[in-house]
Parts: C-alpha cells; sequence; structure tokens
C-alpha cells in the first residue's frame, strides 16, 4: 500500500484543537462533533472527580458526610445537571455516530440525530425536575 | 443595475513571510458580480501581486474553490451581494498548505487519486440517455468531483489528521467498488480499509455540506464502511468475501 503524502503549512501551522472546536461557519454535523468531543473530555474528567471523591469514605464518615451536605447545594445539582446533559449527548449521539458508521440510516441521520436529540432533551427535563425535587 | 461598495478583507502570505495577514480592499460590485469577478477587479485595478487560480467561471473546473465568509464556496458561483454583508472575508481552502495568497498547494490532494487500480471513467462516456447498470440506483457519481478541494478543507478530521485519506478520495474508492467498470474493487477496499482511511472519518458530514458538486463523500464514506463490514462478516462466517 502506498504511503500518503503529508505536508506542513508555513503560513497556518496545524491546530487540531482548531478544526475539532472551531465552528463557525460550519453547520450540524460539526457541531454534533465538536460537542460529542466536549463532553467525551468532561466525562472522562467527571469518572476521575468521582473516583477522587469516592475515596473520601476512606476518611471516615465525617469527611463523607461533608461532603454530602456540600454536593446537596444548588450549584452542586446545576453541576449534576450538566453532567446528566454530558452522558444524554454523548450516549445518543453515539448511537446516531455508530449507526451511520456502519452504513445503516446513512440518509436519515440528520433526523436521525433530532430524533435523538428530542429524547434527550426530554430525559433531561425529568432528570433535572428529580434532581431539583427528590 | 445599481453598483454598491463592498468590503473584502482578503488573506494574505507569500512564501517566506513568518505569518500571513489581512489586506481590505473596496470595491464597486453590481447584483451580478461574483466574488471572483471582484477579487479579479482587485488584481487588475489595486493589487496585482493578489494571487488566485481560477478558470473556467462557471463551476465547471473546481479552481477557484475557497473559504468566503467562512464557508467553503466556488467563488466564480457566490454572487457578492447575495451573501448579504458589509464585508466579505475571503481566505484559502483549510487544510492544504498554502502557496500564496488565496492559491493552496494540491498536490498532496491530488497524490491521493494516483493509487493503482483505481481507473476514473467520465461521464461523458456514456452514451446519451444510457440506462443506470443493474444494482447502480441513478448516475450519481465519482466523476461529478470537479476536485476542487472544499470538502477537504471543510473536514475536521483532515484539520488534526494530515495523514487522512480524506473525503474526495474516499469517495473516488467508493465510485470505483459501486461501479467496477475495468477494475478490481478489492484494491480500492483494501485501499480504504486502512486506519488512516475511511475508519478516521467521524460523520461530521461537512464534506456533503460544502459540495458543489452533490458527489455526497460523506455517504460515500460510509457506503465503504457498510461494504467493508459486509465483507468482514462474511469473511468471519467462513463465507468468503
Amino acid at each position: 500500500m502506498q504511503e500518503v503524502q503529508t505536508s506542513s503549512d508555513r503560513a497556518r501551522p496545524r491546530q487540531p484543537l482548531k478544526a475539532w472546536f472551531d465552528v463557525r461557519g460550519h453547520r450540524l454535523g460539526s457541531w454534533a462533533f465538536a460537542l460529542n468531543r466536549l463532553t467525551g473530555l468532561g466525562l472522562t474528567l467527571y469518572l476521575f472527580l468521582h473516583l477522587g471523591v469516592l475515596s473520601l469514605l476512606l476518611q471516615g464518615e465525617a469527611a463523607w458526610d461533608d461532603f454530602v451536605a456540600l454536593a446537596r447545594s444548588p450549584f452542586f445539582l446545576t453541576l449534576d445537571v450538566i453532567l446528566i446533559f454530558g452522558f444524554l449527548f454523548h450516549g445518543l449521539n453515539g448511537i446516531r455516530v455508530a449507526l451511520v458508521g456502519m452504513g445503516l440510516a446513512v440518509n436519515a441521520q440528520r433526523t436521525l440525530f433530532w430524533t435523538l436529540m428530542v429524547i434527550g432533551a426530554v430525559l433531561l427535563i425529568i432528570s433535572a425536575i428529580l434532581v431539583f425535587t427528590v | 443595475m445599481s453598483e454598491r461598495e463592498v468590503q473584502f478583507k482578503v488573506f494574505r502570505y507569500k512564501q517566506g513571510q513568518s505569518t500571513p495577514r489581512y489586506e481590505t480592499f473596496t470595491v464597486k460590485v453590481d447584483e451580478n458580480t461574483t466574488v471572483l469577478v471582484a477579487l479579479q477587479d482587485i488584481r487588475r485595478d489595486q493589487d496585482p501581486t493578489l494571487i488566485l487560480r481560477h478558470s473556467c467561471h462557471h463551476a465547471s473546473c473546481g479552481t477557484c474553490g475557497m473559504r468566503i465568509n467562512g464557508q467553503e464556496q466556488l467563488a466564480c458561483v457566490v454572487k457578492v451581494v447575495e451573501l448579504g454583508t458589509p464585508e466579505v472575508v475571503v481566505e484559502p481552502l483549510q487544510n492544504l498548505p498554502v502557496l500564496s495568497d488565496l492559491v493552496v498547494d494540491m498536490s498532496g490532494f491530488y497524490e491521493r487519486y494516483t493509487t493503482p487500480d483505481m481507473a476514473y471513467v467520465r461521464q461523458s462516456e456514456f452514451l446519451a440517455g444510457a440506462k443506470a447498470p443493474e444494482g447502480i440506483k441513478a448516475y450519481e457519481r465519482y466523476e461529478n468531483c470537479l476536485e476542487c478541494g472544499c470538502c477537504v478543507s471543510a473536514c475536521p478530521i483532515a484539520g488534526s489528521d494530515d495523514g487522512y485519506l480524506g473525503p474526495a478520495a474516499l469517495a473516488a474508492a467508493w465510485r470505483v467498488v459501486e461501479e467496477p467498470r475495468t477494475g478490481d474493487p478489492k484494491y480500492a477496499l483494501a485501499w480504504a480499509d486502512q486506519p488512516k482511511g475511511c475508519w478516521r472519518c467521524h460523520v461530521a458530514f461537512e464534506c456533503s455540506e460544502v459540495c458543489p458538486s452533490q458527489v455526497y463523500p460523506g455517504e460515500a464514506i460510509m457506503s465503504l464502511r457498510k461494504e467493508l463490514t459486509r465483507r468482514k462478516f462474511r469473511r468471519f462466517f467462513g463465507r468468503g468475501g
């Protein structure tokens, strides 16, 4: 298999993060692409934070109770809702990417995206109500 | 025809300069003035050092692909007035090295097409009224591709991975698989079935959005994946492929 030629641009050095996240002038697909990466990074960060928080259990009941009291503040509950948004967007858009990426529902991918987003929005609203009321 | 003045903020870069800059020109336009004509007016009347590439003036050759107000388009068919902005920002295509001002080096782009055993057949080789062969829905084919590079410029993966084969070349590969003609589609499939090939795409579909010639590269890449997946499954279950 022949090697593909690569080249450097002296005027505009490659900026991978800009390519991922600069969605100015772009359309729905790029927004979904960028948000999928952003939520993916956020969820990875959350995983480590979660493990860190769980390690408070090693410090005894008092330390854990102090954290739980803090976690029930409106600020932390808002963070919970943002977290749920990340889970829902990443998961539901991931379903679209997986299906379309296997060649399924390619021509309906835009409809599939909006359908999944509507489902996600409903689940997010229900989740937010539960987070702030239960 | 009523004329009005429009500001053109144009990307400028010459070999040897450390960084690019933007230069603003004022151009009189009417309702029929295209971005390409306005750029030619700038070159003729204001700055003969402005370098741009063009040929046919009717969206056939694909040489005037550039970013106009942040979107990849053919400058020859974009009317300035219809953009509706007091200032028009004109930049070279992204993800391809700038040679001078609005001209990019297309050699890496073309190099991806020189893969052996991928013979492309021009649509003009078919007789008028010829029916699509069995198994082909319609003539929606690679040879529609103008090789303008707009799809590569818009692709977020091409922007982050220099080795990615890119939407245009992969659409070409699918074209060979879809209608092999004289060649064996296995080579095109094997060529696309590499880590920097069709599997590198992340389904943003920007390529299909900006394509000025209805090639739909994103859909072609997904078709490659589907065909490869089908063949791998068949092979896995001992049914060849």
